[in-house]
């Protein structure tokens, strides 16, 4: 088609009419704008891509539309950088105009994100950062959570260690957010089921010279170790404590971030692991496998629970649109949706709590050959205690 | 017994600084150019051992080549970038530097992806000594100690005894009358920048099966690397070898007796003798 001079006169103002309509005459033809903040370069750039690729999956699998609406995407990279997170954020809520947020895997900078997303009263799904105050003293309506608290993966292992006859454990963790309050979890878990003492070793994040620390726990020599550690670091360390000879004499435990998405660089050396998180190999439901194989076949690689949580975090978006078919001025009906949801997951159905955060199965896997395999339900159906949350 | 253990511990991880904060020390004090980007050689000696190691199944192949490799680039980058800098503001080396480390990272997700990597112990040195009943020590972190210290003995010995040496340290003090005495400057500058680019590299690609490959691995090391470099002295070998055993020191105790504060234990460090040498521990006032 050739473009005159009259015709592109003609067109442009047309185009122009119509951004000065007012707005609810267009009403639902209009596209919901979905803001993405995620890392997608840096040490966590591969979840932030398991994540975006399992929210489109999950809005694919509906004809990329919710609630009869078509969704537009807008994405800033977060970089993991907290110092960046309120101006990343209002790049999206302020230039682009975005209806939801999604975001992100950084506690730090999910932090900065939800002080922004109260501000504006900015709908928001948080679908990994597992900071416990986002579902508890910071809690709001319009924030939510499809991934966990730091606190929900290392609670059950508590009890799991101390059935077994543990009393005397050494906790390990790098020293900021994530790892303390995972210790945390874990030791409320342990000292409520009849653990003794726990004491606690720390290295700063994100330091990954363990030796001195292994030599420190081959010379206090306790019943077991429980560790905080994910990514590269994690990597690391299964290899530092399975060279330093300390798998033989004292049983490692964990929660599940340990041996995600690094048995493959960890060789032997993770075989027969035990860790606790709210996803699992071998699951063997309907619906993981369909997810599986869907996931595998748009993406070119198999999901893991990073994925899944993107998934949910579409789910979840979906089940709120759906009951208003789109009407974002339904602010109301749409949480009151999602409070209500019950999220057909490919990790097992799951709720919300009051708090905002999924009330969930956390499952006991045991690593064998690549896998995080399914030993059995370590804690069923179970909730953040959200402390601080006035919801 | 376990204190004897922590020493060594301490040594050991002092003598894997100094093979990396070597080669930066050396192009800070001769080339007077402050080199952001050689973490990232860390990491890429790192991921071309994890690479060429997977291709030929062979670690013993993979270290000199990738060192080799890493050798290139420098030489490389020093003739068409760095060369432009020796006459400018510091501000435009950190620049120029910093937007490298950026340039590598990219490069790195593009050719290797973002996951995490391992590579595999050599056989021959896959195994542990049992120190006590519930300690063994891993015998190729013992091979690395070894092989840092030859690494500091030929340093020493080439710069304080070969010709090549003291054209280096007469380049070091004075580079227009060593230019003068006949001393090529640019290609001395050029073999220190690629022999100082190469010895990161080469400590990324020994340390590679005791470490995890991965993403932003360099940015972790550079930081520390930097401190070694003031606590040392710029330039001075002498000076950054006494700075990373003391780091290694300083860093393995603060873990063990205050874990809470680890991380600053390094800093202090760093503090207290700027307090009281601030040319570092290598040069004299």
């Amino acid at each position: 088609m050739k473009v005159t001079r009259r015709k592109f006169l003609a067109q442009a103002s047309l185009l122009s009419a119509g951004t000065l309509l007012p707005k609810f005459a267009l009403g639902q033809a209009q596209k919901i704008r979905v803001g993405l903040m995620l890392p997608y370069t840096g040490t966590f750039a591969q979840l932030g891509t398991a994540i975006t690729n399992g929210f489109k999956l999950a809005v694919n699998e509906r004809g990329g539309k919710l609630g009869g609406r078509e969704l537009e995407y807008f994405t800033v990279d977060d970089e993991s950088e907290p110092s960046k997170a309120p101006e990343n954020t209002n790049k999206l809520v302020q230039r682009d105009k975005v209806d939801v947020l999604v975001g992100t895997v950084h506690s730090g900078v999910v932090m900065g994100m939800i002080k922004i997303a109260k501000e504006t009263n900015t709908l928001m799904i948080v679908p990994n950062a597992g900071l416990d105050a986002a579902t508890g003293a910071l809690c709001a309506t319009n924030i939510f959570r499809t991934s966990f608290s730091n606190w929900q993966p290392s609670y059950p292992m508590g009890k799991i260690m101390a059935d077994r006859g543990i009393r005397n454990v050494i906790s390990l963790a790098w020293k900021y957010g994530a790892g303390e309050e995972a210790v945390a979890g874990f030791t409320e878990g342990f000292i409520k089921a009849g653990g003794k003492s726990v004491r606690g070793l720390w290295i700063p994040f994100p330091n990954t010279e363990f030796q001195a620390l292994l030599t420190e726990i081959a010379a206090l020599k306790p019943d077991a170790v429980f560790v905080f550690f994910a990514g590269g670091g994690a990597a690391k360390f299964i290899k530092d404590y399975a060279a330093a000879g300390l798998r033989k004499t004292i049983p490692l435990y964990s929660s599940g971030f340990l041996t995600d998405g690094i048995l493959d660089a960890v060789g032997n050396d993770a075989e027969g692991l035990e860790t606790t998180l709210h996803y699992a190999d071998g699951l063997n439901s309907k619906k993981d496998k369909e997810f599986r194989a869907a996931y595998a076949k748009a993406h070119k690689s198999e999901p893991d629970v990073y994925a899944v949580q993107g998934y949910d975090a579409g789910l979840l978006l979906a089940t709120g649109l759906d009951a208003v078919k789109g009407d974002l001025t339904k602010r109301k009906e749409i949480i009151a949706a999602m409070e209500k949801a019950k999220i057909d997951s490919p990790r097992g159905a799951w709720t919300m709590s009051k708090a905002h955060n999924p009330i969930q199965d956390i499952y006991l896997r045991k690593v064998v050959g690549k896998e995080n395999r399914l030993v059995s339900i370590a804690h069923k159906a179970l909730a953040d205690p959200a402390r601080g949350c006035k919801l | 017994m376990f204190y004897l253990i922590q020493l060594l511990n301490a040594v050991q991880y002092g003598l894997l600084l100094f093979l990396l904060s070597s080669g930066l020390t050396l192009i800070f004090g001769i080339m007077g150019v402050i080199n952001l980007a050689h973490g990232s050689f860390y990491m890429v000696g790192a991921y071309l051992t994890y690479w060429l190691s997977k291709m030929t199944g062979s670690l013993w192949f993979a270290i000199p080549i990738g060192t080799a490799i890493a050798f290139a680039i420098g030489l490389l980058l020093e003739t068409t970038i760095i060369r432009r800098l020796y006459r400018r503001d510091h501000l435009y080396q950190v620049l120029l530097t910093f937007g490298l480390i950026l340039v590598f990272e990219e490069l790195r997700s593009i050719f290797f992806g973002d996951e995490v990597h391992g590579v595999a112990v050599p056989e021959v040195l896959n195994f542990s000594i049992p120190l006590t009943e519930t300690l063994s020590y891993p015998v190729y972190r013992l091979f690395i100690t070894a092989v840092c210290l030859a690494i500091a003995a030929l340093l020493y010995f080439v710069i304080h005894k070969t010709r090549a040496g003291m054209m280096i340290r007469a380049g070091n003090s004075n580079p227009e009358m060593a230019s003068a005495l006949g001393v090529n400057i640019p290609l001395l500058f050029a073999a220190v920048f690629a022999v100082g680019i190469a010895l990161a590299a080469f400590a990324g690609a020994i340390a590679a099966p005791v470490t995890s490959v991965a993403p932003g691995m360099g940015n972790q090391v550079l930081i520390v690397c930097l401190v070694v470099v003031v606590i040392g002295g710029i330039g001075s070998i002498n000076g950054a070898m006494i700075a990373s055993l003391l780091i290694g020191l300083a860093d393995t105790l603060g873990k063990i007796l205050a874990p809470e504060y680890s991380g600053v234990a390094v800093y202090l460090l760093m503090a207290a003798i700027l307090l009281w040498r601030p040319q570092g521990l290598g040069n004299k006032s």
